[in-house]
């Protein structure tokens, strides 16, 4: 089983979900992780060899329809709810530039 | 069989006997009087609900037949959209939203000639057991204000509990239909994944996700699934059947049924609550059931199990809310920052920690031994409760742990909020129906739910049962908050 979560996996994880926390939220959720993850060790030590995992409760394929043309959303409409939008796109700042 | 308040108000407006607009205001009129100390409401559609209600009563007044639910005041879980109506989550990240188009529930409602009121209060994103989560402020719980409601669609069950509407719609992931169904003294179902459309439902664990019914009787209950299930060429997780029809069986009683009582469905609950379910397993017993003293271990391996899977699913869905196409945008220099800054403001704690905990079981070095381990364990769950319905036509447990508990109890320990859901996630891991019914309460008057599971589409089964055990429940004490005549006799005009 894994070590018990520290403030620096927090801080990893927080970057991969793209949320920006302090050093004070960074100790807190460490914390109140590594609790939770003590809970599904139990999990994490059950013997499941050759169980097959579930995705899903269905047994799903995948569903298409017929390649018609349908009535879609508005382009003004969605752009409405936008935080920002020009030239009929949505704006957003500089995509480029120092890493995270 | 007694028929509930929604199937009365619905045969008056269909007779002509009352208008939906005075139906639809009378009940705004108690939400008005009573939601600014319950707080069910995020939303109260006050002109849209009598101008929807007008039309109704326009379709009467022509002579046709506006649907099952004419003019009946629908209480709607406030992460389902609304077209042009905000819809929030309970999230600062959509406080402004205005959804282009209905979920696929609101148009049939609106087609079957039922009335949305209001948009319900909910833990952020359906996440949470107490609607304590929302970014708006607690739900209170109508039998007692300085408890919670339970969760997530605790605004939902509250609303219906205090008689602002006579039925109402929830999503339940890992119970959040049937806990505050249960705190609140009201009937709450979770249906069959994949026979209620989740178009337009705010993803929170897909492949968990199910919307239903609340109601104060189960023959209402009963009567909204029928009108909501159905396949939906927008929802590929939808079953391409018809859904089961459950309110012409409701008064079929239980005779001759086999029905399982799960020790692990019960043993770890209060003693309330325990002598609840024994009650409910005699009852059943008077009524001609057969009952069985039933054990399947695995279901103890659920709650940590869905504790690893639900955030998972959630981390990845809620990578949407990056302030690029809608919702809230917080200013900064790139588009990394910006999207970094927007999650921290617009997300509470209880979202923060589960995209979290989602990210890191799907991380690298970690994804086997957490994610992958519980889709195992979740076969091991649906393969038992598989081997145990060969035995049993349903079974039988509680729904929750305990009674409502203090606003305030439990914010601070997670673990401790995620176990009132332990006898309900078992359900959502296998796809199953399930329906939590009022029992009969505790020494301090708070309602007791008791909960019957059947097999995927054994939707007619959890209603006939259900309706068994309102027929033999002890009675429950009227809600401390809430309009007394509406749950009286809602039939009467005032």
């Amino acid at each position: 089983m894994a070590e018990r979560l520290t403030r620096e996996d927090a801080a990893y994880v927080a970057r991969l979900a793209r949320i920006q926390l302090s050093e004070e939220e960074l100790e807190r959720y460490a914390e109140q992780l590594a609790d939770v993850l003590e809970h599904a060790a139990a999990v994490a030590a059950l013997d499941t060899e050759g169980v097959h995992p579930t995705s899903h409760p269905l047994p799903l394929r995948n569903v298409l329809r017929r390649d018609e043309v349908w009535p879609c959303l508005d382009r003004a409409v969605v752009l409405a709810e936008a935080p920002a939008a020009e030239d009929g796109r949505f704006r957003v700042p500089r995509i480029l530039g120092e890493p995270l | 069989m007694t028929s509930g308040p929604a199937s009365l108000l619905s045969a008056q407006v269909r007779a002509g006997e009352r208008s939906a607009v005075e139906v639809v205001e009378r009940h705004l009129d108690a939400v008005a009087r009573i939601d600014p100390e319950l707080h069910a409401f995020v939303t109260v559609l006050n002109d849209g609900a009598v101008a929807a209600a007008a039309a109704v009563d326009t379709v009467v007044a022509a002579g046709r037949d506006p649907g099952p639910l004419a003019g009946v005041p629908v209480a709607v879980k406030d992460n389902m959209c609304t077209r042009g109506v905000r819809t929030t989550c309970s999230s600062r990240i959509l406080e402004h939203w205005h959804p282009p188009y209905d979920a696929t529930v609101v148009e049939r409602l609106t087609a079957a000639g039922a009335v949305v009121i209001g948009k319900t209060n909910l833990d952020e994103f359906a996440m949470g057991s107490s609607t304590e989560n929302s970014a708006f402020g607690p739900t209170r719980n109508p039998h007692d204000p300085s408890r919670v409601p339970g969760g997530s669609s605790g605004g939902s069950a509250a609303a219906v509990a205090a008689g602002l509407a006579p039925i109402g719609l929830g999503s339940d992931t890992g119970g959040s239909i049937r806990q505050p169904a249960a705190l609140c003294g009201v009937v709450g179902m979770k249906p069959t994944y994949g026979t209620v459309s989740r178009y337009g439902l705010v993803a929170f664990a897909s492949s968990l996700d199910q919307i239903g019914p609340f109601a104060r009787t189960v023959s209402d209950a009963a009567l909204l699934f029928d009108v909501i299930g159905g396949h939906d060429p927008m929802d590929s997780t939808s079953l391409d059947r018809p859904a089961p029809r459950t309110a012409t069986v409701v008064g079929d009683g239980v005779d001759g049924c086999r029905v399982g009582v799960v020790r692990e469905l019960y043993e770890d609950a209060e003693p309330a609550v325990r002598a609840a379910v024994s009650a409910a397993a005699e009852a059943l017993a008077g009524a001609g059931a057969v009952i069985e003293e039933c054990s399947i271990p695995e279901v103890r391996h659920a709650l940590p199990a869905y504790y690893l899977l639900a955030p998972a699913e959630a981390s990845s869905n809620l990578a949407r809310y990056d302030g690029v196409r809608y919702g809230l945008r917080v200013d900064a220099p790139d588009v990394e920052s910006m999207n970094a800054a927007t999650r921290a403001a617009g997300f509470g704690a209880e979202v923060t920690r589960r995209v979290m905990l989602g990210t890191y079981a799907l991380s690298a070095g970690y994804y086997d031994a957490y994610y992958g381990q519980a889709q195992k364990v979740r076969t091991l769950i649906i393969d038992a409760f598989r081997r145990t319905y060969e035995q049993v036509d349903a079974l039988l447990g509680a729904t929750t742990p305990t009674t409502a508990f203090a606003i305030g109890d439990r914010v601070q320990d997670p673990w401790a909020m995620y176990l009132s859901d332990v006898f309900s996630v078992p359900s959502n891991l296998s796809g199953d129906p399930a329906i939590s019914v009022p029992f009969g309460s505790d020494d301090a008057g708070l309602p007791i739910g008791v909960q019957v599971l059947a097999p995927a589409l054994g939707e007619p089964m959890v209603v006939r049962v259900g309706a068994v055990l309102e027929a033999a429940a002890p009675p429950l004490g009227q809600p401390r908050l809430a309009d007394r005549a509406l749950l009286g006799g809602s039939s009467e005009p005032s």
